[in-house]
């Protein structure tokens, strides 16, 4: 269990983080999503006992970061932006030297070790010094370094930033396995992520949180969500269908994009439009390539929200 | 407080992973047996004893632990392996003395490796071996006094060359302490009290009669605390500025 209450940082005129409150219970993944500078780093480590609040509280289990850091720290795994590593070590050296510091002993420390150099698939780079490492190879040492003692709380942030599509989806699958039994807080600025690994995202801005939802009522509150899409296979139908479309009732407004022939139709709120169009698309005599219903954008929400 | 074995024995170990521990004990040496022939004349004295090795060893240390010092938290604060290992379960103050210690420990080092030269002595004559002793520990004291000072001004910079500088500058404060150049600064303004106080933390005062082979309880009790002053400064800079 994650608690903040009315969590706030100050650095001289700016605030970083401004009266912060929220609940994360097991099983949840959070995504804590929000423009660079937003405050999302200051909020993870201020959790981590990394900064100290100007105000408010936060708590790891029950144990207030403050007054009980070292029972807090013990039951959480952090992942620093960027990952940063001590260079020089070596992989297994570095994964011995967390294991100590999470005193980790005997038949247990041989345990999580040979457990986290297995999940990671650290195995063939044991004996490279850190520095020599690819950047995905680092994140995944940074990982197995947040999840050594198995805690039940891991606070990653930004796990895939600057990491190749192919790392991203691995990172990704770590995540969702370990979802089950544990507390996840990522924080990212990538909006695919949230739909990926997330059951529950924040959106910060200006160090204030504008929205907390489930990924798909963020998408909802899109003026996409519900909206029709359609290609057309003849740019020349465009205006003429463009005008049919934007005649039906339960239109709001139509998008035009010529540069592949698409269409899209935006419901007044709370419409059903897709039988509509469709029928019309018969009708009227549309070729179409493709058809389909958007459940709204994420990208479009954040934009919104913290614009 | 087993964390303070753990973290120091990484430090220690991270000085041997780069050519920086190798490069420094060579330049040591080389120094210090350049001091103590030509500058001490070990040899032309004619006498069978150290003093002439022991009587540099503030100069040598003056700009040599400074870049032992230099590294200890700037880098840390840098790479941002400081976010790291302070979200580990550490309390700062196993932290600061770790890392304290692993550069006391190798400095002690390669203080150690310079017992060719208490060979040699016991070669050519019949030293007062106990006097020797006495100034190897004496010099160690005051390398851990140069440290401390050095991790202090590490904590307050990401930057390891203003570091080293700070750390040159405030030692040579404290090697000075007792001399004109350092105390006509207070001269004109400070109480007498003030300007005796200010003396009485000379590097050089309180090394001189450990370096004859002499023990004076105050002298090893005055590197302890001015030791543990700065390391507790150490954490307070971090406590205030590790996340900058």
């Amino acid at each position: 269990m994650i608690k903040t209450e009315q969590l706030t940082k100050r650095y001289d005129s700016l605030t970083a983080v401004d009266d912060v409150s929220f609940h994360v219970g097991p099983g949840e993944v959070l995504g804590f999503l929000g423009p660079n500078g937003a405050g999302k780093t200051t909020t993870m480590r201020m959790l981590a006992g990394f900064v100290t609040p100007t105000s408010g509280r936060a708590s790891i289990c029950g144990h207030d970061v403050e007054s009980e850091p070292l029972k807090a720290k013990a039951a959480l795994g952090y992942l620093p932006e960027g990952a940063p590593l001590y260079g020089e070590m070596t992989v297994r050296r570095f994964l011995e030297f967390i294991a100590d510091l999470r005193s980790l002993t005997g038949a247990r420390r041989s345990q999580r070790l040979g457990h986290v150099i297995e999940h990671l698939q650290l195995g063939g780079v044991l004996d490279q010094t850190i520095e020599t490492l690819s950047k995905g190879f680092r994140r995944r040492v940074g990982l197995a370094q947040a999840i050594m003692h198995d805690p039940p709380v891991l606070i990653l942030d930004e796990p895939t930033d600057g990491l190749d599509p192919n790392q991203k989806h691995e990172v990704r699958t770590l995540i969702n396995d370990m979802a089950r039994d544990k507390i996840i807080v990522i924080s990212t600025h990538i909006l695919e992520e949230v739909d990926a690994v997330c059951t529950r995202a924040i959106i910060i801005s200006r160090g204030r949180i504008v929205a907390d939802d489930t990924p798909t009522g963020l998408a909802a509150r899109s003026r996409y969500h519900n909206a029709v899409s359609m290609q057309l296979e003849q740019p020349a139908q465009l205006a003429e269908a463009r005008a049919a479309v934007a005649a039906l009732a339960a239109v709001a407004e139509v998008e035009v994009s010529e540069r592949d022939a698409r269409l899209t139709a935006l419901p007044r709120a709370g419409a059903t439009i897709l039988p509509a169009v469709s029928e019309l698309a018969v009708r009227a005599g549309l070729k179409l390539k493709e058809l389909h219903l958007e459940s709204g954008r994420l990208d479009e929400v954040f934009r919104t929200i913290t614009a | 407080m087993r964390n303070v074995g753990i973290i120091m024995r990484r430090e220690l170990a991270s000085y041997f992973a780069t050519p920086l521990a190798y490069v420094f004990i060579v330049i040591f040496l080389f120094l210090a047996n350049v001091f103590t022939f030509y500058l001490g004349h070990l040899y032309e004295s004619g006498q069978a004893d150290l003093y002439p090795f022991f009587t540099f060893h503030p100069w040598l240390y003056l700009f040599l632990i400074p870049a032992i010092s230099m590294k200890l938290w700037s880098e840390e604060r840098k790479s941002g392996s400081i976010e790291l290992l302070m979200t580990q379960p550490v309390e700062l103050s196993e932290a600061v003395l770790g890392k304290f210690l692993a550069a006391w420990i190798f400095t002690a080092l390669a203080v150690a490796l310079t017992f060719p030269l208490w060979i040699t002595v016991n070669y050519l004559g019949h030293p007062d071996n106990g006097a020797i002793l006495t100034a190897y520990l004496g010099s160690i004291m005051l390398a851990g006094g140069f440290l401390a000072i050095g991790s202090c001004m590490s904590a307050l910079t990401r930057n390891q060359v203003v570091a080293f500088i700070l750390a040159v500058v405030a030692c040579f404060m404290f090697l000075l302490a007792g001399f004109p150049l350092v105390l006509d600064v207070f001269r004109s303004w400070a109480p007498q009290p003030l300007i005796d106080a200010v003396a009485s933390l000379s590097f050089l005062t309180h090394f001189e009669s450990i370096q004859k082979g002499v023990i004076d309880l105050r002298d090893l009790l005055y590197f302890a605390m001015l030791i543990a002053f700065f390391l507790l400064a150490t954490a307070i800079a971090l406590e205030l500025r590790k996340a900058d």
